[in-house]
């Protein structure tokens, strides 16, 4: 072939593009680089761990090696009162988040406080291990690894706090990445008119070590980002994700029934069939009230996901 | 076609490749447009097909949008890729082989991309659903393959010079291989946060910019001269055309973005360079419309112009909006809406899939030396993909409207719904329009394939009157 201009071109395209990466690409990476982690940010990759999207982990997403948040009443040490501390719970094998594992991602100040005071570099994941969220003197938060300064392992603290008060809130977004919940509800209150009804718009170190993020582009449901402010009761959030239509008449929510499984929380199995029939009667007028909802199962998809919603403050 | 996978000798047949991906399209297509009329059929009537998780609408709005990107549009690219390449080379494609197993590896590929984001395995990122290993697949087995080879016919070509759809083809098939590599780094090491957020919509906005918008245009440049037989306006502004799109269409992704918490210089900058995109679109629109100069007899006489022009056409509503939708003044109202959605439909459903439909059209005439099986078809086509089409764009630009409004004024969530509902249905029955237009389509090329009339040899098949 006869190059001919060609090599001029050719340049000038590797030029363009290149520089256009640059602008885009690597100039904006110094600014994300030097965001420093906020509490907001500290609390939801401690939650929602590692990954909620596609791993190796978890390949269906459903929920497999995700930590747990708990609400500790009492000293898992020595089972005394003590003031409630929300605690982060990654058993043996669970993958820590972004900041454990490259505390680069904290920024600089956060880094600093979570590797001198927090000791989050012991943290091992053949072993498993417990985190809190801590603010210093001057109200910087950091991320505080219990085990090695309190010595608190992932299977005390979890019979201490009970099955009541742990939130599988990691499991319940990989449920709603899984289900598509974000192709209508955004985790974006816009800087310029949501915060009225949706609350704050988030902040720019809000995210470090989310992943996916998820925030959602075609809103056609509430932004979600604050919900559990908002509504925080369990009972509605049930009924509302068995059938939208029996608290919200309009809404055009799909059902999602289907993520209670089998059996119900005293192990009996659902008969979907007759209560959609009974709910069919009801909707023509024909019954009075509609079916009862099922009560969910303690290891539910459901479960999960309410714990999830209820999460997002 | 598939016994040419492993056939030994050198002589499989010029264009089997290219037939083999515009069947693959047009199925694609079907199959893409079937989904998405479910999917609409679902926000109009909630309790439509309801209780199983595989049927529920946040399973199947992904697999819509994948089939119809990259089965549909992408297949309908490299099908013009694998004829238009060699015929403006003067030669053959350079390896017939390697395009069918490219289609062939494409449509495996995509098969099981689909299933695996239909199933829930996705990695939760808007325009990248699909798992890693399936990016890697694409880039590998998809896009490499065809860049090659359009990279080498083009090398292997006997004229002078380049004509200017192919250097948008060989300029399109590198950056989409950037672009698939790039975008889903967040995906191979696992990078969080604003810069997962950042990159994904790095990734949305350039597959669209970078790969979508360009190619499209470029079939045009080839179709519009070939049929009418006058040649293209201006060399120059096809010059422009090209380096504007290089320079200011790979830029603005943080557009995507205008409210999230990004650096403000870089959505500044992305909001002046997503202006700029008017220059790329203003010089191919005139272009391709002035090529027409005294041929405008055929947009309404022949099908393939009559496609080409109509997208062609849509493109200037679609830059207008594009260009300034995108910026601080217009955004906050619109963001997030059903106008946006709308938007979308233009950019993919309008403007491209008319150019593509056209390239489709010609090329498997003049491939398999068919004359076109029936014209009222393909008419019939035309306009159920036109008013289809038209009645979701309305309907949508008005849903988005109302969704605007309400944000703005903060009016309970329901009372959008409730207001959205007639826009909805009619959405539905346009996604059904196209739909079933699509089916038309499909049956007039295989009938065009076993029975139209064979176009004599050193004769071009819009050279022929139509039949039926």
């Amino acid at each position: 072939m006869k190059f001919r201009e060609y090599k001029i071109g050719a340049r000038f395209f590797a030029l363009a593009l290149g520089g256009s990466m640059t602008i885009t690409l690597l100039m904006p990476s110094f600014d994300m680089n030097n965001v420093s982690a906020t509490e907001v940010a500290l609390d939801k990759q401690l939650w929602a761990g590692h990954e909620t999207g596609f791993s190796l982990e978890d390949p269906f997403l459903t929920g497999q090696h995700k930590p747990v948040k708990v609400l500790l009443k009492n000293d898992p040490k020595t089972g005394q009162p003590m003031e409630p501390t929300t605690a982060y719970v990654y058993e043996a094998g669970t993958t820590f988040p972004g900041g454990i594992l490259h505390p680069d991602n904290l920024g600089a100040t956060v880094k600093q406080l979570s590797l001198d005071r927090g000791h989050i570099a012991e943290a091992s994941k053949a072993q498993g291990a417990v985190f809190l969220v801590k603010p210093d003197e001057q109200k910087h938060y950091y991320i505080e690894n219990a085990t090695a300064t309190m010595g608190w392992t992932p299977d005390a603290v979890l019979k201490t706090a009970g099955d009541a008060n742990t939130q599988h809130a990691a499991y319940g977004k990989t449920v709603f990445v899984r289900e598509g919940c974000w192709w209508c509800h955004t985790l974006l209150p816009e800087q310029t008119q949501d915060w009225q009804v949706f609350g704050a718009p988030p902040m720019l170190g809000d995210f470090n070590g989310e992943s996916p993020t998820a925030f959602g582009s075609d809103r056609k449901a509430p932004d979600l980002l604050h919900v559990g402010s908002r509504n925080s009761s369990k009972e509605w959030m049930m009924l509302h994700f068995f059938n939208p239509r029996l608290v919200q008449p309009h809404s055009i929510m799909p059902r999602f029934d289907y993520l209670w499984g089998p059996v119900d929380a005293k192990g009996q199995k659902i008969d979907y069939d007759k209560w959609r029939a009974e709910y069919n009667e009801y909707r023509e007028g024909k019954r009075v009230t509609a079916p009862e909802v099922p009560t969910y199962a303690s290891n539910s998809d459901v479960r999960a996901l309410i714990d999830f919603v209820l999460t997002l403050k | 076609m598939l016994k040419y996978l492993f056939y030994k000798g050198e002589d499989i047949p010029s264009g089997t490749a290219a037939v083999y991906f515009g069947f693959s399209a047009i199925t694609w297509f079907v199959i893409g447009t079937g989904l998405g009329a479910f999917n609409a059929a679902k926000l109009a009537f909630p309790d439509f097909v309801t209780g199983l998780e595989f049927v529920s609408f946040g399973h199947m709005r992904q697999v819509h949008v994948h089939a119809v990107i990259f089965g549909w549009i992408s297949m309908a690219f490299a099908m013009a890729m694998m004829y238009i390449t060699p015929a403006l080379g003067n030669t053959k494609l350079w390896s017939e082989k390697l395009g069918i197993w490219n289609a062939f590896l494409w449509n495996v590929g995509l098969s099981l991309g689909l299933t695996l984001i239909w199933s829930g395995m996705t990695s939760g990122r808007e325009y990248s659903d699909f798992p890693w290993f399936i990016d890697l697949y694409i880039a590998a087995f998809i896009a490499f393959p065809l860049g090659l080879n359009v990279w080498m016919t083009i090398i292997h070509r006997r004229t002078q010079g380049i004509y200017t759809t192919n250097w948008f083809f060989g300029a399109a098939t590198f950056m989409l291989i950037i672009v698939f590599i790039v975008g889903n780094l967040p995906e191979f090491f696992h990078l969080t946060g604003l810069t997962e957020a950042y990159l994904t919509w790095w990734f949305a906005h350039n597959v669209l910019g970078l790969w979508i918008t360009p190619v499209a245009a470029a079939i045009a440049y080839y179709t519009i001269p070939k049929v009418t037989g006058n040649p293209l306006y201006s060399h120059r502004i096809g010059h422009l055309h090209f380096w504007s799109v290089v320079v200011f269409y790979s830029t603005p992704a943080a557009h995507h973005l205008m409210s999230a918490p990004l650096p403000e210089w870089l959505k500044s900058f992305a909001s002046v360079e997503g202006v700029l995109i008017l220059v790329p679109a203003i010089a191919f629109v005139s272009n391709i419309l002035l090529t027409m100069q005294g041929k405008w007899n055929l947009f309404v006489e022949n099908l393939e112009v009559r496609f080409t022009v109509t997208g062609c056409l849509m493109a200037i509503p679609l830059n207008m909006q594009g260009g300034f939708q995108q910026t601080r003044a217009i955004n906050w109202y619109i963001h997030g809406t059903g106008w946006i959605v709308a938007h979308a439909h233009l950019a993919l459903l309008g403007f491209s899939t008319f150019l593509e439909a056209a390239a489709v059209y010609l090329g498997l005439q003049t491939i398999m030396k068919r004359k076109l099986y029936s014209l009222t078809l393909g008419n019939i086509h035309f306009w159920l993909l036109l008013i289809g089409f038209t009645t979701y764009w309305v309907s949508m630009t008005i849903a988005g409207l109302i969704q605007g409004a309400g944000k703005i004024y903060e009016v309970p969530y329901i009372d959008v719904v409730m207001a959205e509902h007639p826009y909805m249905i009619a959405r539905w029955i346009g996604g059904s329009l196209v739909f079933t237009g699509n089916c038309f389509w499909l049956y007039n090329m295989w009938m065009t394939a076993r029975e139209g009339t064979v176009v004599p040899e050193g004769r071009m098949p819009h050279e022929l009157a139509y039949e039926r």
